[in-house]
């Protein structure tokens, strides 16, 4: 890459002072580090990896009021986590959270369980049984 | 408290962190050469390892193994610690801050405040440096940062307790006895070989080999799960070409400079020729992420649109292979 071609396009970093280190070479051909403000293609990518993401947040909104799916999904896809993630968090097996994330098995669940998951979400309770979407 | 530590903003964290250390304790190695004593350049698929919902590609080797590898190719010593307790992990920070002591800290990503929201994922392998304390707020360099920041006690417990794959577990560290009389040419040659011998290595989804195994998959993903999981797959392999950290071209650019550097300390100018080479390998890179966005951006139906970049893939690797094989030679 050409220190000249170092892209400096709209990105998330446009509101911030942030900037990203390349590498590129001047007009001699020496490497240096060139400050670069964003690139386009990258941008794309990312803003489609979130949409995903708030693709599959909507539709577990949708699986809740459908009585399938706990409040636990939802704030678990709030932050991004998966499965595996929020297991690790909570120190519960994987299996014993996905259970969780049923509608039937949620109704279940003790207080203590509960807390669990809501100290992981930095909430309260009442938050953790009636989420707000 | 406050240490007298250079900030040098890098591309790359764990690169970024050794160079800046390394600095301060004398020995001053810029960030290309580090990526290039440690082999840094790789390439992996890992196909039944599923991450963010998309297989696992990865551009470097497994992360620390960079520090590791420098500090066993110039022969110097790393003191790594790790934690069970929270408490345990602030009290020999502090201590060894109080020692004039600047030290390494493997954190996770999600919850660094300083970060811009679409850059907050559950990514644990992040580095930084912490070179001193004033009053409750830790005094941070953030090698991707511009400049340097802080961090309170509590947000700094928060991303060096991150859960989940390659949680850091208050993991510091920071390199102990430096040798006055370094071997860098001999070091340098030994990077070189080992990048050489990973990137041509005979196993069907490493190196080069497994960027031949990526083109034949992209040619049949619209088949087998459908155009949009195929976007989001090509999507996260231009993610992890292109994320923060690589300098750009999946780290080829950053490779090209370390070889224009070698190329003087080791008088070979073969080496500066090559440099050239590879600047233009990652310029190919780039273009396979120009067309992989555009198709994901105008979600194209022909299938066709898949075997051209998949074509382009394939070119690449071809051009790889012909170069590791140079490059090989080329230190012999």
């Amino acid at each position: 890459m050409k220190k000249e071609e170092v892209p400096q396009d709209e990105s998330c970093f446009s509101n911030t002072t942030m900037k990203e280190v390349v590498y590129a070479v001047d007009k001699e051909g020496n490497y240096n580090k060139a400050l670069s403000s964003g690139w386009e293609a990258k941008t794309i990518v990312l803003d489609k990896s979130l949409e995903l993401l708030e693709e599959r947040l909507k539709d577990t909104i949708i699986n809740i009021k459908n009585g399938k799916q706990s409040p636990i999904a939802y704030y678990m896809e709030l932050h991004r986590m998966d499965i595996p993630t929020l297991a690790s968090y909570v120190e519960m097996w994987q299996w014993r959270v996905k259970r969780h994330l049923k509608s039937k098995q949620f109704k279940k669940l003790n207080e203590k369980t509960l807390k669990k998951y809501a100290a992981v979400f930095e909430i309260t309770l009442t938050d953790l049984k009636n989420p707000k979407f | 408290m406050k240490i007298d530590f250079t900030h040098n903003q890098s591309a790359h964290c764990e690169n970024g962190v050794v160079s800046n250390l390394l600095n301060y304790k004398g020995l001053s190695l810029s960030e290309p050469m580090v990526f290039g004593i440690a082999s840094g350049l790789f390439f992996i698929n890992i196909p039944f390892l599923k991450v963010n919902y998309a297989p696992a590609f990865s551009y470097r080797p497994m992360p620390g193994f960079i520090f590791s590898r420098v500090s066993k190719r110039l022969g110097f010593k790393i003191e790594r610690v790790k934690f069970s307790s929270k408490e345990k992990a602030q009290q020999i920070l502090d201590q060894e801050l109080k020692k004039n002591n600047p030290v390494g800290l493997q954190v996770g990503v999600y919850n660094l405040p300083y970060f811009p929201d679409e850059y907050r994922f559950h990514f644990n392998a992040h580095n930084l440096v912490v070179y001193g304390k004033e009053g409750d707020s830790y005094l941070v360099s953030d090698p991707v940062m511009p400049a340097v920041t802080r961090l309170t006690e509590k947000e700094l417990e928060k991303v060096r307790f991150a859960k989940g794959a390659l949680a850091p577990k208050g993991h510091i560290y920071y390199p102990v006895s430096i040798p006055e009389n370094l071997d860098l040419k001999k070091a340098i040659l030994k990077g070189i070989k080992q990048t050489c011998k990973d990137m041509l290595a005979p196993v069907p989804f490493v190196g080069v080999k497994g960027i031949h195994l990526v083109a034949r998959k992209i040619r049949k993903w619209p088949k087998k799960v459908g155009v949009k999981k195929t976007n989001h797959y090509l999507g996260q392999l231009v993610r992890m070409q292109e994320e923060i950290g690589t300098g750009g071209g999946g780290f080829r650019f950053i490779y090209a400079a370390f070889l224009q550097e070698a190329s003087v300390i080791l008088e070979n100018e073969a080496l500066a020729e090559l440099s050239k080479e590879l600047t233009a390998i990652g310029d190919k890179w780039r273009d396979f992420a120009v067309d992989a966005s555009r198709l994901y951006k105008n979600r194209s139906k022909e299938t066709d649109a898949y075997n051209k970049i998949a074509d382009k893939l394939e070119h690449i690797g071809n051009e790889e292979k012909a170069f590791y094989l140079k490059l090989r030679k080329a230190i012999h």
